[in-house]
């Protein structure tokens, strides 16, 4: 009786999968002759080789279809005869099972060696604390890796050894406190030495104890959408004040040059670090929150709008000694941002250079300043007398002694009151 | 118990002509939790269906950022001029998708449909303890569901600022498109779900506290229901502090206040906001947010838990255990939020000491995985649909748990912060072995809710494809994420060292269109079935829980007659001297003298004594 109904049910699958395709053809065509004048793609072929792929498959599907029917069939018949169930599901899972599992740690193996040398450039950290967290990394990928392998070969193991057979009953077993408490107690030891050594470490980066001898570098990251705006301080070695409600058209960041603190500030279009010489980054947003990420350095932390935020640490490898360990000439220090911001949150980014402190230096009195003409001019501040063409010839000089000028006027302001 | 012994009279007299059902009262406004339970279900199964073709169109842009498809243009309009997603409605994708399997698939459609099925069938209740409300609930749900997309039909689209919408992003309308009613829509549409996610939570604790049936007490209750009843509380508890958030946000948007909003500056346009923190926001949204993670995890593992159970003929190890585990899972949720903000700038020591309780949460995580390991050992398994999707679920938290503990580190978290680590992690721990919970669920009480059974040789191919293709794309992820891939990236065109992994992305993403192609199985299966499927057995699957002997036919009020009592916790499986291999667990240990054990009694003298002299008298016979 059910081989009747199972031809039927045969003909009408194969029915309906004919008339989609048949359906769906023509109202594809139809749409595309009615967009075809409209559009400049050819839409025609667009939707041949959408239809190309529903009808492949649909077509796996009548293939799926038809191969389940031929097992319904075989067990039927089987059943018919009187023979035990011709396919035991059980042991096909659980073969499964085994093989995947084999696969699977194969594949895990592959993923760690593969993908693992793909991420080459992120192997060495270029940072002082970097080599701490990557210590720390080591650490929790070698006890994870042989819990999850461990795990999983018995998960799986057990499921290809203990599928159901008749000739078996399960063990009841429905607890053992001693093993219990081991499982509690040795995860609960292993995570209290990866919390210790993760406090320990984290404490390390987050708390430091200023050298007086070996201040670090202050350098102001302003944060707004899709660009960072680098600020440096100048031979004061202090970033000025700035205040988001000066912000203007001239003064982008709303630096307050009512700080004297800030008349010699420089602006700079990439990010500089002298190597091996801390640095201290002030971290702010003008608008929504960014995150300042750093992959190579092991350096993240937002960028929040209303507050200010700082890391410190040390870079440890300049730009061209990495390029020559990764055998990578075109290799660059980068920073991202790592917090949703927007549409082009995608590319926000910023050039980062290591370099030897002497190069530091020179490239640091090539940067212009961030004081102009036209912002003197709004903070009431005296022009400098020599101007341009003594600007063109010796930068470095002119920017030191306009803003020492500058200071000293506004000293003088400042006693006058 | 009164009223429900009332109820059962009621019940006796009239019998069920008497209810006049309508269309609309059975299957609209119904109030009968099974009915709603298949609601939450079927509306689950759509925002799902509905999530995964968000996703594959994201992926469709990372895989080929360069490449033009015409055909979404059809579908997209503006959003994919030319054939090429735009990154605002890529965000838009990202969000959108993260929040509706977050809190419509993973919360409503898990939660809601399986304690709604099974909190009233397993501890032997009529119904819910107000079927009202539980009506409520539903249709708070629904309509949460629609007013989420219906923001894919406003004029600057939905909210994409992610599904965590850290303002100032998701405040400002002029930080993106998204931000504009689409944010209005997702802020109401999130409020309407948290109520109807409270009304389903004081259900389900005031039907578990006080309608279970004679004999059912607490400690025999099966590990589902401990599971739906601290998901109950934990939401109870948590959500309304998500509403806060969501208020909060709604003035800063709407009304002008400055609770989350403080120094911003648009182009040159000073905003008149100040002295809020955006960091208040993420304190509130993930105070929820954390809890959220196991509000979604713990009915997956509390169903798991039976399903291996009952597949492994064998008790579930350590029964005492796994509830200690989840409560510990439960309390600790609360404590550990901050994970989210290592790097928020936040104060240093409050890093620390989260990362602390962070770390202590993997302890009960593990003794469930252990525990079931342990389940399996030396079991007798059959692997139904359900357990393989059970097996797959232990397999995902472990793989995902385990990643956990690098993001839990704090010193770690600097540097995996927001990367595709993270995607890589969350996706295994909380969304495929969530999934996998609910889809074990499904196969395993499909009987129960519709009457019939799904085909399971289309379920093997559907296990199979789903399980290799969840690990084919997520796993490649972890290594995008050690390189320093950041997460919500449009395109990978922008930055040299992540061309190579441009053609991961090509993979990655034909697994996710393999994957998303094999629930046509489960969606085929599962719609089949319902009208054509084989008729379902009493209890298919030989499982001891009062939820199979209910009639196959559902009934207003679940049992024909009285409601049955209940002798022995839900885990008799292949106990020494029984019969069968499963003793249900209405069935007094009188009559299973043979395989009692002094365990069984706890301590109860008269009953002891009486199995003792039975076993003089009998022991020595069988011997």
């Amino acid at each position: 009786m059910s081989l009747r109904k199972l031809i039927v049910n045969k003909t009408m699958a194969a029915l309906a999968v004919l008339f989609t395709v048949f359906y769906s053809g023509t109202a594809f065509a139809q749409d595309a002759a009615a967009t075809a004048t409209t559009k400049p793609v050819d839409m025609g072929k667009v939707h041949q080789s959408a239809l190309f792929y529903v009808l492949l498959f649909l077509l796996l599907c009548l293939f799926i279809a038809i191969v389940g029917k031929a097992l319904r069939v075989y067990e039927l018949t089987r059943e018919t005869q009187g023979k035990p169930e011709g396919i035991n599901w059980n042991t096909v899972n659980a073969v499964i099972f085994a093989l995947f599992l084999v696969v699977g740690l194969y594949g895990v193996y592959w993923e760690y060696s593969v993908h693992g040398t793909m991420i080459s450039h992120m192997h060495e950290s270029a940072s002082e604390h970097g080599h701490r967290i990557d210590e720390m990394f080591k650490l929790t990928l070698i006890i994870t890796t042989i819990v999850f392998v461990l795990t999983h070969i018995i998960l799986f193991a057990f499921a290809y050894v203990y599928r159901a057979s008749d000739k078996r009953k399960a063990y009841y077993y429905p607890h053992n406190n001693t093993i219990e408490k081991i499982w509690t107690i040795v995860p609960a030891l292993v995570l209290t030495l990866l919390v210790l050594k993760g406090f320990l470490t984290w404490r390390s980066i987050f708390y430091k104890v200023e050298d007086p001898k070996n201040r670090p570098i202050s350098i102001e990251v302003t944060s707004s959408q899709f660009v960072w705006d680098i600020r440096y301080p100048g031979p004061d070695a202090v970033v000025g004040k700035k205040n988001y409600k000066l912000i203007t058209a001239i003064n982008g960041l709303g630096v307050d040059f009512n700080d004297k603190n800030s008349l010699d500030d420089l602006i700079a279009d990439e990010i500089v670090l002298p190597v091996n010489k801390p640095v201290r980054f002030i971290l702010t947003s003008k608008d929504v929150i960014h995150s300042f990420y750093m992959p190579h350095f092991r350096v993240q932390l937002n960028t929040v709008p209303g507050m200010t935020s700082y890391f410190e640490f040390t870079p440890t490898i300049t730009t061209d000694e990495m390029r020559t360990k990764l055998n990578d000439p075109k290799f660059n220090y980068l920073l991202l941002c790592a917090k949703i911001c927007g549409a082009n949150h995608y590319n926000m980014q910023k050039n980062v250079r290591v370099v030897s402190e002497q190069e530091y230096k020179e490239w640091l009195t090539k940067q212009t300043p961030y004081l102009t003409n036209d912002l003197r001019k709004v903070f009431k501040l005296p022009i400098p007398v020599e101007a341009a063409p003594a600007a063109a010839e010796a930068p470095a000089d002119s920017t030191a002694t306009a803003a020492t000028a500058a200071v000293n006027t506004n000293n003088q302001l400042a006693l006058k009151k | 118990m009164s009223t429900i012994s009332l109820h059962d009279t009621h019940h006796d007299d009239h019998g069920h002509g008497h209810h006049h059902e309508t269309f609309l009262t059975k299957y609209v406004f119904s109030q009968d939790h099974k009915m709603i339970a298949k609601q939450f279900l079927i509306t689950g199964i759509v925002m799902a269906v509905i999530a995964m073709a968000l996703s594959i169109l994201f992926r469709l842009q990372l895989a080929w950022p360069d490449k033009s498809f015409p055909l979404l243009e059809s579908f997209l309009g503006k959003w994919a001029e030319g054939g090429r997603i735009k990154p605002d409605f890529y965000l838009a994708l990202v969000t959108i998708h993260g929040t509706i399997m977050v809190f419509f698939v993973l919360t409503a459609g898990l939660s809601g449909t399986f304690s709604n099925l099974l909190i009233p069938l397993q501890l032997g209740a009529r119904d819910m303890a107000s079927p009202f409300l539980n009506m409520l609930s539903y249709w708070f749900f629904f309509i949460a569901c629609v007013v989420m997309m219906g923001s894919f039909f406003t004029q600057t689209g939905p909210a994409s600022g992610g599904w965590t919408v850290y303002p100032p992003l998701s405040a400002v309308p002029k930080a993106m498109p998204g931000s504009g009613i689409g944010m209005t829509l997702w802020l109401i549409s999130m409020v309407l779900f948290v109520a109807s996610s409270l009304m389903g939570g004081i259900n389900y604790v005031s039907t578990v506290l006080n309608m279970r049936t004679k004999g059912m007490d607490l400690w025999k209750m099966p590990l589902t229901i401990w599971a739906f009843f601290l998901t109950a509380i934990l939401g109870i508890l948590s959500f309304p502090v998500l509403v806060a958030g969501v208020v909060l946000l709604v003035f800063d948007r709407s009304f002008g206040t400055s609770f989350y909003l403080s120094d911003m500056v648009f182009g040159t346009e000073i905003m008149p906001n100040e002295g809020g923190s955006p960091i208040l926001w993420q304190h509130l949204f993930w105070f929820l947010g954390h809890p959220e993670v196991y509000i979604v995890i713990m009915p997956a593992l509390g169903i798991s838990s039976e399903i291996i159970s009952v597949n492994s003929r064998k008790p579930i190890f350590g029964y005492h255990a796994m509830v200690y585990s989840l409560m510990g899972i439960t309390i600790l949720s609360f404590i550990v939020w901050g994970h989210h903000m290592f790097v928020t700038g936040m104060n240093p020591l409050l890093g620390g000491v989260f990362m602390i309780t962070t770390l202590i949460i993997a302890v009960p995580s593990a003794v469930k995985t252990f525990n079931y390991l342990a389940t399996l050992w030396r079991g007798n398994i059959r692997f139904t649909p359900a357990m393989l999707f059970a097996i797959g679920l232990v397999s995902f938290f472990i793989s995902g748990g385990l990643t956990g503990i690098f993001l839990g580190n704090a010193s770690l978290d600097i540097n995996l912060h927001d990367t595709y680590f993270v995607v890589a992690h969350f996706h295994l721990v909380m969304g495929s072995a969530a999934i996998f919970g609910m889809l074990a669920g499904v196969y395993h009480w499909f009987p129960k809710m519709f009457g019939r059974m799904m085909n399971a040789k289309l379920a093997y191919l559907h296990f199979w494809v789903t399980f290799i293709c969840a690990y084919l794309v997520f796993f490649p992820l972890h290594f995008l994420g050690l390189d320093g891939v950041p997460r919500r990236y449009y395109a990978f065109t922008e930055f040299e060292f992540m061309n190579k992994w441009l053609t991961v992305n090509v993979f990655v993403t034909w697994s996710a269109i393999i994957a998303a192609l094999a629930q046509i199985a489960f969606l085929f299966n599962f719609f089949y079935s319902i009208f054509r499927g084989k008729k379902a057995p009493q209890n298919p699957w030989e499982a001891n829980t009062l939820e199979w002997t209910t009639p196959v036919e559902h009934i207003h009020g679940n049992w024909p007659g009285e409601i049955p009592t209940v002798y022995r916790w839900p885990y008799d499986y292949s106990k020494p001297g029984a019969a069968e291999d499963f003793i249900p667990q209405t069935v007094p240990f009188s009559q299973t003298m043979n395989s009692n054990l002094p365990h069984d009694f706890e301590g109860n003298e008269e009953a002891e004594r009486i199995q003792l002299e039975w076993e003089k008298t009998n022991k020595p016979a069988q011997n």
